[in-house]
């Protein structure tokens, strides 16, 4: 038995190694979705779109304006005195955040009241926030500390004189930047896993070699493990690729366990595994297992909070998303990457994928025949 | 050498949809003899061949491989069994001396390495041992694809349309292999449609569209079809064939050469039929050929799938 399946995996091994695709998928794939993204995860905006609503006209919000324009962050409209205007744009998109300069502004900072000021993010685009955040911040504080002088000098000592309220909608969990990263393992994983799998059963079936594999000795759950540990080995070097540019180019913090990571990643990878296995059954051609893949991609990258954000689903898609295991790893990774999760908290998204490895292997190993037809 | 049959199957059937592509079919083969298995296209050839080997469970019949149960026995059979597909089932994207070794960790041979230097030398391929499997030409893909198949030494050799556009010199090495092969107690079902190779075995079967027609050796063949043939010589003899064949009692005219062939269930009836141009050309007895039989067959079988719907 160990032998055969040796044979499998050793077989594989040299397929992929000579597949050139392969190659790339293994590498060059996570390191390009890391870039691409990566732009995202580590992004500094230029020219974001900001609407100032400044209520109080006076020449504390002026010089702000100036100086936020400055920045160089900023495209700048202003739409004075015309209440609701400014969430308007927000609504259509055509701005990105809103800083809104109450009507008693400059009486209240001039009283040392510390006065609000408000800024309204559209947070589908989570990444541009922080430094949107930052700039404004900054400006802020640059065009106070040129205004406070004389009297009201002794204002720039002690707590900030002014209060930034940042209020993000659309996006009520806020996920910034560094979520992206259990998300791409996620989605990479997925791809290679899942595609990657099922293409390589059906590519024998396809081009004949499955039936002289049958004739043989082989058992089916043989080929199986023998197709299944060599990419397995590819995901435990996509993980790592991805984690190492994650953790070492982009500063992605890591607050939780690597062991538990890699404990939950190896799960996450035998679900797929498993799902790969089971399309390969249900299909008859390389193609239509290509297809197959993308139908369960699709879903996964939409729903799984990868792109959007979980909450802000409607229930119905809630429920899929339920379905699809990238879901549960995805919550995983960013507990234990991001929150530090120990293991209590990690038992129940990780008995839902146990669940989906039960299920999905049963269908497998039952419907993997050892014959032709 | 025990005479229990090698491979003996009784009413073996398979059903695809409502379609039956293996209809009751029987088969025995005698240890270390060489069965041809002969048939038209979709006739149930490898469908038949798949069954005895494993890869298809038959929907009704029964049978022994080696005295091993075909139902219940199914991995012990795989074992001692060889099989080549009719399409190239090895791995084009491995090397040949990495094809050979594959076949050999999966059997768990002993000697892996010399094994498959061994074949590589009988092969003749030891120089080109690291040349993609699917870069050989089709001449060379059958050699490697039987080498791998009797690198175990099974006691069953199954091989379903080996030669297929194959050159002459090669298949004739080819034969003599199975042969020798056969020499040392190997048993072999060959399918083919190669009327030379069918002569090459020691006995054939016959199946068009599921149904068993007919099995035995050639001789057994070709008295059990009852055809009786005539060779006509004479001035364009051979243009004759079409107009001959619309005769009552004529089963068919073929042309050979300048000579024309025609045969028939009853030879009275023959004769009878090529009457009118008994003046010109010289109609002398001959032997019904196998090629004579197989069409026969074949366009009777035809007829009964046609009415049978
Ligand atoms: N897996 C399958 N599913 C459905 N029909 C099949 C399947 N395999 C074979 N058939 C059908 O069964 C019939 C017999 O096929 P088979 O391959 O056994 O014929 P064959 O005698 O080997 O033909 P050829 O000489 O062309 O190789 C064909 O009509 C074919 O279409
Ligand atoms: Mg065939």
């Amino acid at each position: 038995m160990w032998e055969r399946i040796g044979a499998m995996i050793f077989k594989e091994v040299r397929q992929m190694a000579r597949d050139p695709s392969t190659i790339a998928m293994m590498f060059f794939f996570p390191i390009i979705q890391l870039v691409i993204f990566g732009y995202a995860i580590n992004n500094d905006p230029r020219h974001l779109p900001l609407v100032v609503e400044a209520n109080d006209n006076s020449a504390f919000s002026r010089s702000i304006v100036s100086a936020l324009r400055t920045t160089g962050y900023f495209d700048i409209t202003e739409v004075a005195g015309s209440y609701g205007e400014a969430d308007r744009l927000i609504a259509e998109g055509k701005a990105q955040f809103a800083l809104t300069i109450p009507t008693d502004f400059a009486r209240r900072l001039v009283r040392g009241e510390r006065p609000q000021l408000l800024l309204t993010a559209d947070a589908t685009d989570p990444a541009s926030t922080g430094p949107a955040v930052a700039a404004v911040n900054e400006a802020v504080a640059e065009a106070l500390a040129r205004d406070l002088i004389g009297p009201l000098a002794g204002r720039q000592q002690g707590p900030p004189p002014i209060d930034l309220v940042l209020h993000r909608s659309y996006n009520p969990e806020g996920i910034t930047s560094h979520n992206t990263v259990p998300g791409l393992l996620a989605i990479i994983l997925s791809m290679t896993m899942v595609a990657l799998t099922s293409m390589s059963v059906t590519r024998e079936t396809e081009q004949g070699t499955m039936e002289n594999l049958l004739a043989t000795p082989l058992r089916p759950v043989e080929v199986m493990v023998g197709k299944i540990v060599p990419y397995f080995l590819l995901g435990f070097v996509q993980v790592c690729v991805v984690l190492g540019f994650a953790i070492v180019v982009f500063e992605v913090p890591f607050v939780g366990s690597l062991g538990l990571l890699l404990a939950v990643t190896l799960l996450f990878t035998l679900v797929s595994l498993a799902l790969g296995f089971t399309i390969s059954t249900l299909v008859e051609s390389q193609v239509q297992s290509m297809m197959a893949s993308m139908l369960y991609l699709m879903p996964s990258i939409l729903l799984s909070g990868f792109a959007f954000p979980y909450r802000g689903m409607p229930v119905w898609a809630q429920w899929l998303a339920e379905l699809l295991p990238p879901t549960h790893y995805i919550r995983l990774v960013r507990g234990i990457m991001l929150k530090g999760w120990e293991w209590p908290l990690v038992l129940p998204e990780s008995g839902k994928l146990v669940l989906m490895l039960l299920v999905l292997g049963t269908i497998a190993v039952r419907r993997y025949r050892d014959t032709v037809a | 050498m025990s005479k229990a049959p090698a491979i003996s199957v009784r009413g073996l059937t398979k059903r695809f949809g409502p379609r039956t592509v293996v209809d009751h079919v029987d088969l025995t083969v005698m240890p270390g003899r060489i069965c041809g298995f002969l048939g038209p296209n979709g006739s149930g050839k490898t469908t038949t061949l798949r069954m005895i080997c494993g890869l298809l469970i038959p929907d009704a019949g029964e049978g022994e491989v080696l005295g091993l149960d075909l139902s219940t026995k199914r991995r012990a059979i795989k074992h001692q069994i060889g099989y080549m597909t009719q399409k190239f089932g090895l791995f084009s994207d491995l090397s040949i001396a990495e094809n050979l070794e594959f076949i050999a960790r999966v059997y768990r041979l002993d000697r892996r390495k010399e094994r498959v230097a061994e074949t590589l030398e009988k092969l003749g391929l030891t120089s080109r041992a690291d040349q993609l499997a699917g870069k050989l030409s089709g001449g060379w893909k059958q050699r490697l694809a039987l080498a791998a198949a009797v690198m175990h030494e099974p006691k069953i050799l199954l091989l379903d349309e080996p030669t297929a556009g194959v050159d002459p010199q090669a298949r004739r090495e080819f034969w003599d292999q199975i042969h020798a092969l056969a020499a040392e107690g190997m048993t072999v079902l060959v399918s083919t449609h190669y009327m030379d190779e069918a002569e090459r075995c020691h006995e054939i079967a016959y199946i068009a569209y599921g149904v068993m027609l007919a099995r035995g050796t050639i001789g057994e063949v070709i008295a059990g079809s009852g055809l009786s043939a005539l060779q006509g010589e004479g001035p364009s003899a051979d243009r004759l064939a079409a107009e001959i064949e619309q005769r009552p009692g004529v089963a068919m005219a073929a042309p050979f050469g300048t000579s024309l062939h025609v045969c028939g269930p009853d030879p009275v009836a023959l004769r009878a039929a090529v009457e009118p141009w008994a003046d010109r050309i010289n109609f002398t007895p001959a032997e019904p050929s196998l090629e004579d039989v197989f069409i026969h067959l074949m366009r009777g079988a035809t007829d009964n799938s046609v009415e049978a719907r």
